[in-house]
This record gives C-alpha cells, structure tokens and sequence, in this order.
C-alpha cells in the first residue's frame, strides 16, 4: 500500500466533494423523513455525520492517507465556521420574526403609562431616551478619557508606566460587566446613601466597561499614524502638542470615529450593569441626576419576564435594540472605509 | 524655517505657538498633564472599584453565623458554604463553553486565515465579530426560543441512551440547565477567542508555511507543522480570555438556566447549578441590609477570579510577544 506513493498520483476530480454532499444530504432527509417530517437542525446534524467519514473514505481508497486526512481537516475547518454562523443567523431570524408582531411607529413613540394586564398598547419610547441618556453619560465619560489615555501610550508614555497601564487596561477589558455595575452601586451607596437612583449610576457603571474598549482601539489607529508626519511636523516647528491634534489626530480621525462607535454599541446593549443600578421605570425619565430610568436591554428582560402579552413588546425591544447595535456597526465600518486617508 | 513659522493650519492658534520663547512650551505641559491624567485615573478607577467592593463587602466577610442568619436566601448557611456552590455553577459553565468553543474557535481561525479564499477572508472576519456585538439578554431570548427548543431532542436522546452515565442522568423539558448555558456562552465567547487566534495564526512566519509546502506537505500537514505549534502559546492565552468572559456573563446564563445551590455534575438536570454573576443580577433588587454585603462580596470574589484569569492570559501573550521571532 506505500507503493501508491511511487505511482501516478491519483487525485478526486474537483466536483467529487459536492457530488459527496449532495448524496449525504438525500440520505439525512431520507432517513429523517421516515421518522416524520424532518427538521433543519436534524438534516443539518446527520448531513455532517454522514459527508465527513463518507468523504474521507472515498479519499483514502483513491488518493491514500495523507490526502483523506486533509479533506477530512478542510470539512472540520468548514464545518466549524458554517457551525458559528448557525447561531447568527437564526438568532437574527428569531428576532425579526419575533420582533416584527408588535414593533411599529407607535411602538417606538410610546411609554408603558397605564399599561397593564393583557393590553396590547404601550412601547419603548422611555427606554429608548433612557437608552439615549445612559449611554451618552458613559460616553461622555469613556470618550475623552479613552483617547487621552491612548494619547499618552503612544506619545507620551515610556517604561514602566506605560506597560503596567497597557497590562492594566487589556486587563479592564475583562472585567464582568455585573461588577462594574456592583462597583458603580457601591459608589454611589457611598457616596449619596442608599436611596440614590439615577441614569448616572448606570452612566458610570457603562464607563468602566467602555473606556479599555476606547482606548484599545484609538491606541491601535495612533500606532498607525507614519512617524514621517510627526517628523514634518516637528522639523517645521510645531509644538509636540499642535502635532497631536492637528496631524496625529487627524490623520486617524477616521479609525478613531470606528473604534468610538464600535465601543458604543458593545455597552449601549449592557443589561445586567443596568438592571442593578438604574433599574425599569414605566415613564419617560428627563432627568438623568434623579430617579430611576428605562433603559432598552432592561425593558426587554422584564417585559420578556412578565410573560403573556408582554412578550411580544420584549421582542420588539428586541428588535429595536439589534437594529440600533446593527446600524452602529454598519456606520462604524463605512466611516473607516471611505474616510480613512489612504496611506503607504 | 527654523523660526516657529507656524504652518497655515495653525494659523489660527498663533498666539499660542509664540508665547514664550520655545514655542508651545505651556500648551506641552498641558497637554502631557492631561494625558498622563487620564492614565492615572485608569490605574485609579481600577483600584477603586477593588477598594469600594472590599469596603462594603469586608461586613460579610467577617460577619458572625448569627448575622447571616438573618439574610433570607443564604437559608441559614455560612459565607463559604454559600458562595462554594455559586463559585462551582460559575466555573462548571465557563468549562462547559470553554469545551466547546475553543476546538471550534480554532477551526474558525484556521478557515479564515488559511482555508477560505483571500478576497472573502475578511468579510467572514467581520460577521464572526458580529456576534460579539449582540446584546447578552438577546443572547438569552435566543437560547430559550430557540436553543432550548433544538437541543430537546438531543438531550432525551442522551438520557434515554447513556442516562446510566450520571452526567447525563435526569433530563427534564424545558432545556434549562447547566448545558443550554453553557452552550450559550460558549457562542458568546466565540468571537473574542476566535479573534485572539485568528491574529496568532496570521503571524505565523510565511517561510515556514512554504518550507513545509515546499517539501510536498498538504495544508493540513503544512498546519500542523508550521502554524499550529507556532500558535499554541496563543491559544492558551484566547481560551483564559475567553475564560474571564464567560466566568462574568450574567444575561445569559440568568434567562437560560433555572437555579438551583448544589454541587454535582448533573449537566442536563434542571434546577442545580446557579453563578455568581447571574445569582448578584437575580437578588440585588430584592436584597437589603446585610444581604447587599454578601452579594457584593460575592461580586468581589468573581472580580478577583476574572482578574486573576486575564493577568495570566495576558501575561501568556507578553512573553509571547517577547521571545517569539515574528516580533
């Protein structure tokens, strides 16, 4: 058998796999439709265990060994990528199919005053300011300090410092956005005392999980920036500070803008800080220094906790809360597609 | 020109340039203050939200058994025998989707950077990050109008067949358990894993890729030869990240799992196993006094662990990024 190694190498035609695929799919919706009507999970699941071994069995008659095994690794590797897209894909159609039923302009303009019971009536509009409000106070919060801090890792910051800030903000990433909430809280319960509820709580809570977000992605677009700017810059006498907002800044304006963005809809979609700070209200809040504030991740775990009729305003909130992350995302990769400055 | 002929764009600032024989001099010193500001308050805030769950968290700590007593969901138990089980549903998940995500991860890495074509490479990039941009609590609908549904038929299957193994012992409908949450998280930390690999592979050194093609290796053998051990170093560190993500998540395992205090490994059983994080989002809003104390020593018990897991997987990376010749 290690003689077909000094033989003309014997290879599948191109088509071989897809003929292989196409069979393995007839036989899962085959041996599934005997046992009723088959599912798309089902057909998907015996598909792959029947393809792969078929497959590389096939191979290893005709090919040998080594070839069989490295279909079989190319099915795995594919297989795992069409796996992660399973998830994305039905949880987007979940949520528009489920969304859809009950989201409408007026469901967008609405507060839930004198909704209760089984009543179909009532929105989202007050966690959507509520929304609006938190987010913006973290950004407030998150923006600035992020690319300042950015700032000064790239431009400024040397030694010992600047790794331990570096190590120290890779490792504020990972902080688990429940003890930010926990920590925000506490702070407040500290400061002000128990009876202290306001979109500012959660504002600062959001700011803790944004900001290592902001500044990772400004520190990356700063690196970017050609060290032949800065030198013009410098050799014609503008100030290191000037060099920085007017070229350094500028130049990355674009990827800044991206990453900013990027941030934003990582913590505008943060429920469990919120749920424990700010908590659910059922009219619209304008203050954010006083009292409690819908936010739209909130609404949508307690509508959806309620249950019955409730339920379907949870997948609108659903709805209107993906569509927001979504359009953030899109926005975000435009910008750094067409007004990013075209660099060599 | 070696005057501070101030470039026209700034010409609007003149007055700042030329203050002061050095040009600049004080709008430096501000800026660099503010700059090395905002560092520091990135070390402060850091050791703040240590310090400010230590201070409110030390009364539970060091409280007496009479003390607890009077919290109503800790039933009568100690600090320990309380947050044992929480610490355990905390971990077991984390393993549950660490099992499952990182084999997975690696393939979607390797399809990426190695596997699909070169003008798609990125857009798929991209919808894998997507994921990572969905709200946790749509994550927690979507595993229980969808998730929990499809798995149903595979876990009877399991408990009818290999029930005798007790890992699989006892399924009940709805999915509810430790399992289906673990499966949830395992999708949700996907991307930042995935992400982490995806750079580590794409690092490794073009030479040996075509050495190992040159000697008439396939690309599987090429993969093992080459970019596998090239990225070990780089997987471990993903999973630990993908670990202190999934260590924290709330919504998630909140919507999906219903709770229970043990410690078994009844993966598929209802009603067991419950985390940290989810059981602090599950009691605080009803919590006082000194129930508050102990949910937020809970908190700062999970802070430490996460923390602790993203130091050593950050350190993995830096010693990575230190002795690996790609740098």
């Amino acid at each position: 058998m290690t003689t077909t190694a000094l033989h003309q190498v014997r290879r599948l035609p191109s088509w071989a796999p897809w003929a292989v695929l196409a069979g393995s799919v007839a036989v899962a919706v085959a041996v599934l439709a005997l046992g009723g009507t088959p599912s798309v999970a089902g057909v998907g699941f015996l598909t792959a265990v029947v393809f792969a071994p078929l497959l590389t069995a096939i191979s290893w008659q005709v090919e040998g060994s080594r070839r069989a095994k490295d279909r079989l690794a190319t099915t795995l590797v594919t297989a795992a990528f069409v796996v992660a897209m399973v998830p994305l894909v039905t949880l987007v159609w979940t949520v528009v199919a489920g969304g859809v039923r009950a989201f409408s302009w007026e469901f967008l303009s609405t507060d839930m005053v004198g909704i209760f019971g089984q009543m179909t009536e009532g929105g989202a509009y007050h966690a959507i300011i509520g929304t609006l409000y938190v987010t913006g106070i973290a950004s407030l919060i998150a923006i600035p300090l992020g690319i300042f801090t950015a700032i000064y890792l790239v431009e400024y910051g040397g030694g010992r410092a600047k790794r331990a800030i570096t190590l120290l903000v890779d490792v504020m990433t990972g902080i688990p956005s429940i003890v930010a909430g926990l920590f925000a809280f506490t702070l407040f319960i500290v400061l002000f005392g128990p009876g202290y509820k306001s979109a500012l709580i959660g504002g600062i809570a959001l700011a803790v999980l944004m900001t290592p977000v902001v500044v990772r992605s400004v520190e990356e677009m700063l690196r970017l920036v050609p060290n032949e700017l800065r030198e013009a810059a410098y050799a014609l006498g503008v100030p290191k500070w000037l060099t920085i907002v007017k070229v350094v800044l500028r130049t990355a304006i674009a990827g800044i803008t991206t990453g900013v963005m990027i941030a934003i809809a990582r913590v505008i979609g943060e429920t469990a800080p919120l749920l424990i700070t700010v908590g659910i209200t059922n009219a619209v809040n304008y203050d954010a220094f006083d009292g409690r504030i819908a936010t739209l991740p909130v609404y949508v775990y307690r509508q959806y906790a309620q249950g019955g009729v409730s339920e379907y305003r949870a997948w609108a909130g659903a709805l209107t809360l993906i569509i927001i992350v979504m359009l953030l995302n899109l926005v975000a990769r435009l910008v750094s597609r067409y007004f990013s400055p075209k660099v060599r | 020109m070696a005057t501070a002929a101030p470039t026209p764009s700034t010409s609007g600032r003149t007055s700042v340039v030329r203050a002061g024989r050095s040009p600049g001099k004080l709008g430096n010193r501000i800026f660099a203050g503010i700059s090395s500001g905002a560092g520091i308050i990135i070390l402060v805030v850091l050791a703040a939200v240590a310090l400010f769950l230590l201070y409110r968290a030390w009364p539970a700590l060091t409280a007496s058994r009479e003390q607890l007593a009077e919290v109503g969901f800790m039933q009568g138990k100690g600090m320990w025998a309380y947050v044992a089980p929480l610490l355990f549903g905390t971990v077991l998940s984390s393993v549950i989707a660490l099992t499952v995500a990182v084999p997975l991860s690696i393939g979607i890495a390797l399809f990426i950077s190695h596997y699909a074509p070169r003008r798609l490479a990125q857009g798929l990039g991209y919808l894998v990050d997507l994921l990572a941009a969905i709200p946790s609590v749509i994550f927690g609908l979507w595993g229980i109008q969808w998730l929990q549904p499809t798995l149903d038929p595979l876990f009877r299957w399991l408990t009818d067949r290999l029930g005798w193994i007790p890992l699989f012992a006892d399924y009940q409908a709805p999915a509810r358990n430790i399992m289906t949450a673990g499966l949830v998280l395992a999708i949700m930390v996907l991307p930042i894993i995935t992400a982490t690999i995806r750079e580590v592979f794409l690092q490794t050194p073009r030479l040996h890729e075509e050495a190992s093609l040159a000697l008439g290796a396939t690309r599987w053998e090429m993969i093992r030869q080459a970019v596998l051990p090239f990225g070990r170093s780089g997987v471990i560190s993903a999973a630990m990240l993908g670990m202190g993500r999934a260590l924290g998540e709330t919504m998630a395992v909140l919507m999906v799992l219903s709770p229970g205090y043990l410690i078994n490994f009844y993966l598929l059983k209802p009603g067991q196993h419950q985390s940290i994080a989810a059981n602090i989002a599950a009691q605080l809003p009803e919590a006082s006094g000194m129930g508050v104390d102990v949910l937020i020593a809970t908190g700062l018990i999970l802070f430490v662990l996460t923390f602790g897991v993203n130091l050593f997987a950050r350190w993995v990376i830096a010693r990575r990024a230190e002795f690996s010749g790609a740098n």
